[in-house]
């Protein structure tokens, strides 16, 4: 008896890879489904685990810059990225566009989103968008609303999310009839109705990744981004409606 | 006015007029559970009492999600918004201060019910006996000496209702002038590393807590110097 608990303890350990590690992932909001699979994947093949934390990339930043436990930052744009290595807290040569996001319409009712004309057509009482100074996809939307020449009529009608995920959530509870949130928080959802915004509306969302510096010998943390740009990292992100 | 962007203005004007609105509503609706909670003899009352006290226990979030969902356009709440012509509760002043208005109760109701109690029978009966009407008793007697249970309530009710923030953040939509409130611009502030602005507001709150609690003490102090 004694024998075969000592056999299932060595099996238990001889399981797990020799050195699994974990890295701190800050994530913005836009990207949390896909990085929770890509966090899945990442474990089944490296035994590391990434401990993932969600939030606007301006929150993000805020924190990390005070010092906050994380590793890596995955922004929902290219500056923040830029700003850590200009602080001093990023490493230069390893920030890399992981995803380029698609900014989209979307209502819960299934015939109140048909194009442009929707929102010209002003018949809604809220329009849920996340926080512009925070959260880019909220800036991507204050430009499309400027570019339709729309943002003065309509700017009475905002509401604000703190993130991406509270801006879909406010729709997706029905008090916001419609509004502007990330493609890929639609994977999977082929519910309600929605637009594609025309990239020429708002400056492509290029969102980068960057490693900080106290993780700069962290295997777990290096590995987790070379993942992230490798084959299996990108059919993920793909899968979730972004572009490269 | 001191070199402070005017959106603050708007947040500490809209701040003021929602802990003023919900005090008022408070001390009706408070005055009258308060009331029933220190006369009733019914046996349930205790139940109805552990009702109006679960804002003490409960996180923000749990009623910022009843909020949302179950008083949303598609929940079976929907009705209370319609009260007022709106769809939802949230992202309106209206819903924020019925939302305050839950969850400051306990902080009203508390105190004057406490006071309501500490008379106990005598007064009311005397008043009675002098044959005052119940209603003439109540504004006569019954108010005046349970007059610092108003004061505490009052003041606790508007100060817990300035304080409030996770229920804002569920509900608001960061609506200047409607939902943004002190609270919440503090919050946008930080969050968006603009630390002049929130340090200004947030010493700004340090101070109003401070008054709050020490004229508080100063109050309860003065009235048990004149109960003696």
């Amino acid at each position: 008896m004694k024998t075969i608990k000592t056999w299932a303890f060595l099996a238990l350990f001889a399981a797990t890879p020799a050195l699994a590690g974990e890295t701190n992932v800050a994530v913005a909001a836009n990207f949390t489904d896909a990085a929770k699979e890509i966090a899945t994947a990442f474990k089944a093949k490296s035994g590391h685990d990434a401990i993932l934390s969600f939030g606007s990339s301006g929150q993000l930043y805020t924190q990390i810059t005070q010092d906050a436990p994380f590793q890596i930052l995955l922004s929902a744009d290219a500056e923040r990225p830029q700003k850590l290595v200009e602080d001093g807290l990023g490493v230069a040569d390893s920030r890399f566009t992981y995803a380029i996001g698609k900014l989209v319409l979307w209502s819960k009712s299934a015939d109140l989103v048909k194009g442009e004309e929707t929102l010209k057509a002003n018949g809604f009482t809220k329009l849920s968008i996340a926080n512009p100074t925070a959260a880019p996809y909220g800036a991507a939307a204050i430009e499309t609303l400027k570019a339709l020449n729309l943002y003065d009529t309509l700017q009475p009608k905002i509401v604000q999310g703190n993130s991406i995920a509270q801006a879909f959530q406010f729709i997706d509870s029905a008090n916001a009839e419609l509004g502007f949130i990330a493609l890929s928080q639609l994977a999977g959802n082929n519910g309600g109705s929605r637009w594609l915004v025309p990239q020429n509306l708002y400056t492509p969302i290029r969102q980068d990744a960057v490693l900080l510096k106290k993780a700069a010998s962290n295997p777990a943390a290096t590995e987790f981004l070379s993942f992230l740009k490798g084959a299996e990292g990108r059919a993920i992100i793909e899968k979730f409606g972004y572009a490269f | 006015m001191l070199g402070l962007p005017p959106d603050i203005w708007t947040s500490i004007r809209l701040t003021i007029e929602l802990a003023t609105l919900t005090t008022i509503i408070l001390l009706i609706v408070g005055t009258l559970i308060a009331w029933w909670l220190a006369r009733s003899k019914a046996w349930w009352k205790e139940g109805v009492a552990s009702v109006v006290a679960l804002p003490l226990v409960l996180p923000p979030t749990v009623l910022g999600f009843y909020l949302l969902v179950t008083l949303g356009p598609n929940g079976p709440g929907s009705w209370i918004a319609g009260l007022w012509g709106a769809r939802t509760l949230a992202f309106t002043f209206e819903g924020l201060v019925f939302g305050s208005v839950v969850y400051s109760m306990p902080f009203m109701v508390q105190p004057i019910r406490n006071a309501f109690q500490a008379m106990g029978d005598r007064p009311l009966e005397v008043a009675a006996t002098l044959r005052a009407s119940p209603m003439k008793a109540f504004w006569t007697v019954a108010v005046p000496l349970a007059r610092p249970g108003f004061l505490t309530g009052a003041v606790l009710g508007f100060a817990h209702t300035v304080g409030e923030f996770g229920i804002v953040l569920m509900i608001g939509g960061n609506i200047p002038g409607q939902t943004k409130v002190l609270s919440v611009a503090i919050y946008d502030y930080v969050e968006t590393s603009q630390w002049r602005e929130a340090s200004i507001l947030a010493a700004g709150m340090v101070v109003f807590a401070f008054i709050v609690i020490l004229s508080m003490t100063l109050i309860e102090k003065r009235f048990a110097r004149a109960g003696r």
